[in-house]
């Protein structure tokens, strides 16, 4: 089964939305709401279109402003999905 | 003539170049006055099977580095040239960004294609692989105001922002805009403009004007109020300006003063109307409460279309008499920028005014027989200059003029 980590989701934003060289998702920022790490709803929407077309799941709108405000809470909720997808 | 500084409701106390001649205001003007040309094959795309093969590119511009690492795959080219700009502007103007409201700044930029490489990637992506592959930030990032509101965002400039969308003429607008503005509530208008449409989609775009030149040569490709005047080169890039609202904290900083300005439209040719540009140029000269006397240099706005060069010509000798004023077009140089190329000139011109020097035309050999200009042409020619005539025509009909003055800043070293 594939997971999805912090790197991959840093990855990702950096091609998709750009992250600032001295932002990192790990230690202290990973609790940290996007909004409070410069990333506004349409950096997330990006962030969720990348995962859709990646693992082919499909994200509701409310799921990336409801689950996914976070870096951590953004990891758990794609792995979630892909935990619920090979169950 | 109008020569003090309270008369003047903005001075132009900041400048960021990116152009084809140079990225960095000295670097620009180095070129400008060596008569170094920026125009060459385009190389951002394959242009053989366009009939346009030339074009003012900036070369030795990557948005990396030059601007914050999150705008750079949210924003077009014209938007990330404007950022550099725009930074490099405020830095060169000492303001102290923080003392001031951040309801008294505002952004007013001029744009003429909006994003057009950022939405042909995306067009590209639709087409190709379907709806969802279409990225988010297209919704921002092609429209004409993207650049105003980035500016604006990341300077903390919450005052009464706007886009001005009116071609070539676009520099010389918004210009124009921020000095109303700095006439109301506002202290400080970052303003100005870039464009950047070398791609297939933004050329083609062009192409429906029929104003292109497609000469293979560079150095015969833009040739104003020549007899082979063929149609302009098109360029990216242009400059951002920062304008304050004139009092004791800008002194010893303006590069200038904006004494006048106005703005005609020309209705279409079949109307037989005449052209507004000779009008127009006598209401800035009112504005700027100047004489055709007072004027000491005429930037042009070269269209190097035979019918478009002879309205300029009869225009300015109607104003000033025929061989009377020195002109000059820069612009050959870079090709026309479009929501750039009028605030190019305008930075240009404001340092040709504190230098004393008007660069000369590149390209022209030999000047039409109803076009009798005093082209400055072969070298640059030193003079003291108090005041500038900026002339900026858009595609459509749109007409503007702008009186500078020259400001308090010291003399570069030239």
């Amino acid at each position: 089964m594939s997971t999805f980590d912090v790197a991959e989701l840093r990855e990702i934003m950096s091609a998709s939305v750009g992250v600032e060289d001295d932002v990192y998702f790990d230690g202290d920022h990973l609790d940290v709401p996007f909004a409070d790490l410069g990333f506004d709803s349409l950096a997330l929407l990006e962030l969720a279109s990348q995962i859709q077309r990646r693992y082919g799941m499909q994200i509701p709108d409310e799921a990336v402003t409801e689950d996914m405000s976070s870096p951590r809470a953004a990891v758990d909720y794609v792995n979630s999905r892909l935990v619920a997808a090979v169950a | 003539m109008n020569t003090s500084t309270a008369g003047a409701a903005a001075v132009i106390t900041g400048m960021g170049v990116i152009a084809p001649t140079g990225v960095g205001t000295e670097e620009h003007w180095q070129a400008v006055l060596a008569g170094k040309t920026g125009i060459g094959r385009i190389t951002r795309f394959d242009p053989s099977g366009y009939p346009v093969r030339l074009a003012g590119e900036v070369a030795g511009f990557t948005a990396k580095g030059q601007v914050p690492a999150r705008l750079v795959p949210q924003t077009d080219r014209w938007t990330h040239l404007a950022l550099a700009a725009a930074d490099a502007a405020v830095a060169d103007s000492a303001v102290d960004l923080a003392s001031l409201p951040e309801y008294e700044m505002a952004v007013v930029t001029a744009s003429s294609s909006g994003g057009t490489e950022f939405g042909q990637h995306e067009m590209e992506r639709l087409y190709q692989n379907g709806p969802s592959w279409v990225g988010a930030y297209q919704s921002i990032a092609w429209f004409y105001a993207a650049t105003t509101g980035q500016v604006s965002i990341r300077h903390g400039m919450r005052g009464p922002c706007g886009v001005v969308c009116t071609e070539q003429a676009g520099g010389l607008d918004a210009v124009g805009q921020a000095r109303r503005l700095l006439r109301g509530q506002s202290r400080l208008v970052v303003t100005g403009g870039t464009d950047s449409s070398l791609c297939p989609y933004g050329l083609v775009a062009q192409l429906a004007n029929g104003h292109l030149s497609s000469a293979e040569d560079a150095d015969r490709a833009y040739l104003p109020f020549d007899v082979e005047a063929a149609g302009y080169v098109p360029g990216e890039g242009g400059a951002i300006l920062v304008a304050e609202r004139p009092g004791p904290d800008t002194q010893g900083r303006a590069y200038g003063r904006v004494l006048g300005y106005a703005a005609g439209f020309d209705q279409s040719a079949r109307t037989g109307r005449r052209p507004v540009l000779a009008g127009t140029i006598r209401r800035a000269l009112d504005d700027a409460r100047c004489v055709p006397d007072d004027i000491d240099v005429v930037f042009a706005d070269a269209a190097a279309d035979p019918h478009l060069d002879r309205v300029e010509a009869e225009a300015l000798a109607e104003v000033f008499g025929t061989h009377a004023v020195p002109v000059t077009a820069p612009k050959t140089l870079t090709g026309r920028l479009y929501g750039g190329g009028a605030a190019l000139d305008v930075a240009t011109a404001l340092l040709a005014l504190r230098d004393g020097v008007v660069p000369h035309t590149v390209g022209p050999t030999r000047l039409r027989s109803d076009c009798p200009l005093d082209l400055v042409r072969d070298a640059p020619r030193e003079r003291p200059l108090r005041t500038a005539l900026v002339v900026a025509r858009g595609y459509g009909g749109f007409t503007s003029a702008m009186v500078l003055g020259r400001g308090d800043r010291p003399a570069g070293d030239i």
